[in-house]
C-alpha cells in the first residue's frame, strides 16, 4: 500500500533548499541594513556582563571545564533509541503477523525496561 | 508535478513565517492578561498587533556581532540547524483530508521525529561555538534534557502507529476516532510533555534559565542571528501542538463538512499552542534534576506501558 509518490520526496529537497535559502536571505538583507562598527570591546565575550579577562574582572578565562554529570543519561538513551529504530517498522506490519510478533516485541521492550529497573535500583537515575 | 511542488513549498514556507508570529502575538497578548498587564499596545495602533513586525524591522537593522572567541562558523550555521527542521516538519503535517498535506510520504511519523530529534544539535552548536562558560552549561543542560526526553517522545509516537497500523500522517487521522482519546491518553500527555522539553519551553526551560545562566545557550547571540534562534522557538511550539492534534485529537476530524476539515486542524493546533502559552505563566521551572527524574522514572514509564497496552488491545480489535 505504498503510496509515496515522486513529488513527495522532491518537494522535500526543495523545502530543504528554500530553508537554507531564507536564512541566507534574511542574512543578506541584514548585510544591506545594518551599520558595522566593529571595536575591541564588541568582540569580547559577553560571558555574564563581566569582563572575561582574568585581569580585570577575576572571573577566569572564557573556556573553563565543567563536571559533566549527564554521561549516564547518555548511555541510557542509547539503549533505548536502537529499539524505537526498530518499534516502527514493527509497528506497521505486526497486524499480519498477529500474536507471536506481539510476543517477540514484548520480549524486546521486556528487556529493555529491565535495564532501566536495574539502573533505577543500582541508583543511577539519583542525582549526585 | 514542478507547479504543484512549487504551490506547496510556498505554503509551507507561508505557515512557517506566518503562524509562528500569531503565536508570538497570542503569546505576549495572553500572558500579559493572565498577569494583569496590558502588553504591547502602540505598534499597529489596535492593540499592538503590528508589536512583532516591528521587533523584526528592528532586528534586520543591528549589528552582526560575532565575539571574537568564538567558532565562528558553526557559531554563525547554529540558527539555520535550529530553524530548517522544524520547516520541514510542517511539510509533513496535514492540514486536511486527501491533497491537503506538503508530502504524503508513508513514513512520515518517522521522519518528523527524527527531524524534531536535530534540535540537539542546534543546541550543543551554539552553546559549544560560543566560549562562555555559562552557553557551554545551558547547552548541556539543553543536550541531556533534549536526548532523553527524546525517548518518552519516540515511545507515544509509537503507540500512535501501532494503534493505526501506518506510520503516514494521513492515515493516522484517518485511522483516528473518538475512542482514542481516552485509550491513547496517557501517550497524548507523554507526548505533548516531552513535546515541551523538546523545544525547551517553560518549564523546561533550564538550558536558558535567566536566572542562573544569563541566557543559557544563546547569550552571546545579538541581533537578526538571535531572532531567528527565537523565531526557531516559536515554529518550535506551533510544530509539537500541530504534532499532538494531528496524532492524538483526531486532526481534521470534527462536526461539519469535511471540505472545512483544515479549520480543524488548526483550531486544535491553535488551542494546544494556548495550552504552551498558558503552561509558560502558570509553572515554575524545573530543576535540572527534577527534569531528569520526570523523564526517566515517569514518562518513559508510562510510555512502555502504554506500548504495551496499545499493542494488547490492537490485537484484541
Amino acid at each position: 500500500m505504498d503510496s509515496s509518490r515522486l513529488s513527495d520526496y522532491a518537494v522535500f529537497g526543495v523545502l530543504l533548499l528554500a530553508g537554507f535559502a531564507f536564512v541566507a536571505a534574511a542574512m543578506a538583507a541584514n548585510r544591506v541594513l545594518r551599520p558595522s562598527a566593529p571595536s575591541a570591546a564588541k568582540g569580547e565575550n559577553y560571558e555574564c556582563g563581566v569582563d572575561p579577562d582574568p585581569g580585570a574582572g577575576h572571573v577566569g578565562r572564557d573556556w573553563a571545564q565543567v563536571q559533566i554529570r549527564y554521561y549516564v543519561y547518555a548511555f541510557l538513551f542509547v539503549l533505548f533509541a536502537v529499539e524505537a529504530v526498530f518499534l516502527f517498522p514493527w509497528a506497521t506490519v505486526f497486524r499480519e503477523f498477529g500474536a507471536p510478533a506481539a510476543a517477540e516485541m514484548g520480549l524486546f521492550v521486556g528487556v529493555l525496561a529491565l535495564g532501566l529497573a536495574y539502573a533505577w535500583r543500582k541508583g543511577v537515575l539519583r542525582w549526585r | 508535478m514542478a507547479l504543484e511542488i512549487a504551490v506547496k513549498a510556498v505554503a509551507v514556507l507561508a505557515a512557517f513565517l506566518v503562524l509562528p508570529l500569531v503565536v508570538g502575538q497570542t503569546e505576549h497578548k495572553l500572558m500579559a492578561h493572565m498577569q494583569g498587564r496590558l502588553g504591547p499596545m502602540h505598534a499597529g495602533r489596535f492593540h499592538g498587533w503590528a508589536q512583532l513586525i516591528a521587533d523584526g524591522v528592528k532586528f534586520a537593522q543591528k549589528e552582526d556581532l560575532v565575539p571574537d572567541a568564538a567558532d565562528k562558523p558553526v557559531f554563525k550555521l547554529a540558527p539555520a540547524v535550529a530553524l530548517v527542521p522544524y520547516l520541514l516538519v510542517i511539510l509533513f503535517i496535514p492540514l486536511g483530508p486527501g491533497d491537503l498535506v506538503g508530502s504524503g510520504l508513508d513514513m512520515g511519523l518517522f521522519i518528523v521525529i527524527a527531524l524534531v530529534g536535530i534540535g540537539v544539535l542546534a543546541v550543543l552548536m551554539a552553546g559549544w561555538s560560543s566560549a562562555n562558560k555559562y552557553t557551554l552549561l545551558g547547552a548541556l543542560r539543553g543536550a541531556a534534557q533534549l536526548m532523553a526526553y527524546e525517548l518518552p517522545l519516540v515511545l507515544a509516537a509509537a503507540s500512535v502507529a501501532v494503534a493505526a497500523g501506518t506510520l503516514s500522517l494521513t492515515g493516522i487521522v484517518e485511522a483516528w476516532n473518538p475512542w482514542w482519546l481516552l485509550w491513547q491518553a496517557p501517550a497524548m500527555f507523554v507526548f505533548f510533555t516531552a513535546g515541551l522539553a523538546e523545544i525547551r519551553r517553560p518549564p523546561f526551560d533550564a538550558p536558558i534559565a535567566d536566572s542562573e545562566l544569563v541566557f543559557g545557550y544563546l547569550t552571546e547571540y545579538a541581533g537578526l542571528r538571535f531572532a531567528l534562534l527565537l523565531l526557531a522557538e516559536y515554529v518550535g511550539i506551533v510544530v509539537i501542538a500541530a504534532l499532538t492534534a494531528v496524532l492524538f485529537l483526531g486532526g481534521w476530524k470534527g462536526p461539519g463538512p469535511e471540505s472545512l476539515g483544515w479549520l480543524w486542524t488548526l483550531l486544535k493546533t491553535g488551542a494546544l499552542a494556548a495550552v504552551v502559552i498558558w503552561l509558560r505563566v502558570a509553572w515554575p521551572r524545573l530543576r535540572v534534576d527534577q527534569i531528569q527524574a520526570l523523564c526517566w522514572k515517569g514518562l518513559v514509564p508510562i510510555a512502555l506501558a502504554q506500548l504495551v497496552l496499545t499493542t494488547a488491545v490492537a490485537l484484541a480489535i
